[in-house]
């Protein structure tokens, strides 16, 4: 499936375009669910280019990240008004802006053009996947077969967060103050 | 190439968030932001031009699954990251309600105003 690169520009333009509504909303719950529109988009990308597992994950994520954001919100004073930004930090983002254009200049050396994929590693875990192992979902088996530790850090930190998690909001033990 | 600037240009608009707005919960949003934008470039890198997804499908020879899918690597490496993402948003929410409980407010100067 050949998809033409409007289609792509179109896309990015309305990521592009729902980051910046949710940063400049004047309401809370606007920007939460225009940052939710972002998510889906990003699914739909991630459809595109031929990454289902990823597009699949980043749903479900993105469900349960609005579901906890809105629920941090909802009964709280959502309508204080947000100081406005201060005329210094447009400047220093207007220089960050110029030094990062830069930077993609020269990263057009370095990485490779956009549908030309350096595939060093890629053609070796793609061969042994199917032969090796018998696994058909050649990204399943990187996850746990090939870079099984990975995951092992991955279930580490998720712990480690849930964790934090527990401990900022347990009403037991708490003292009185 | 296009793609690239794009990707910088959201990722820019999350620093923007995070440093720039005063409310917490903006500054959650501009984290999320830099989230998406660092898995989508991720993604991107691995690429190619009319590739298809990295399954194996009954019919399908190995030399031409070789020769035709994606990289796997960046996806295996981005469904790590996504979860992480996941967790990190949790953390900021219940830090910002524990926030909201001592102080009142969502907002950054008023909490600063408050400290003695």
């Amino acid at each position: 499936m050949v998809i033409n690169t409007g289609f792509h520009i179109f896309l990015l333009l309305m990521m592009i375009i729902g980051s910046i509504i949710a940063i400049f909303s004047k309401k809370l719950i606007s920007s939460l669910v225009s940052l939710g529109t972002v998510g889906m988009l990003l699914s739909i990308y991630f459809l595109i280019l031929s990454a289902p597992d990823i597009a699949i994950t980043q749903l479900v994520v993105e469900i349960l990240a609005l579901i906890i954001l809105l629920s941090a919100i909802t009964g709280r004073d959502v309508t204080a008004d947000m100081t406005s930004s201060k005329v210094y930090a447009l400047f220093f983002i207007f220089i960050f802006l110029i030094s990062i254009f830069t930077f993609v200049s020269s990263f057009y050396f370095i990485f490779p053009e956009f549908g030309n994929s350096n595939m060093r590693v890629g053609e070796k875990y793609l061969y042994l996947a199917p032969t090796k192992l018998k696994v058909a979902n050649v990204v399943t088996a990187i996850v746990l077969d090939f870079r099984g530790y990975d995951t092992i850090g991955e279930a580490t930190v998720i712990f480690t967060a849930i964790i934090g998690v527990m401990v900022l909001l347990r009403k037991k033990g708490k003292k009185d103050e | 190439m296009i793609v690239y600037i794009a990707i910088v240009v959201m990722f820019f608009v999350g620093i923007y968030g995070m440093i720039v707005k005063k409310n917490i919960i903006k500054m959650i949003i501009g984290v999320n932001i830099i989230g998406y934008a660092l898995n989508l470039f991720f993604i991107v890198i691995g690429y190619r031009n009319g590739g298809i997804a990295p399954i194996l499908v009954p019919g399908m020879t190995i030399e031409e699954f070789v020769s035709k899918a994606v990289n796997p690597l960046p996806q295996a490496l981005v469904l790590t990251s996504i979860v992480i993402d996941l967790s990190i948003i949790c953390f900021l929410a219940s830090l910002s309600i524990r926030i909201y409980e001592k102080y009142g407010s969502f907002d950054l100067e008023k909490i600063r105003r408050l400290k003695g």
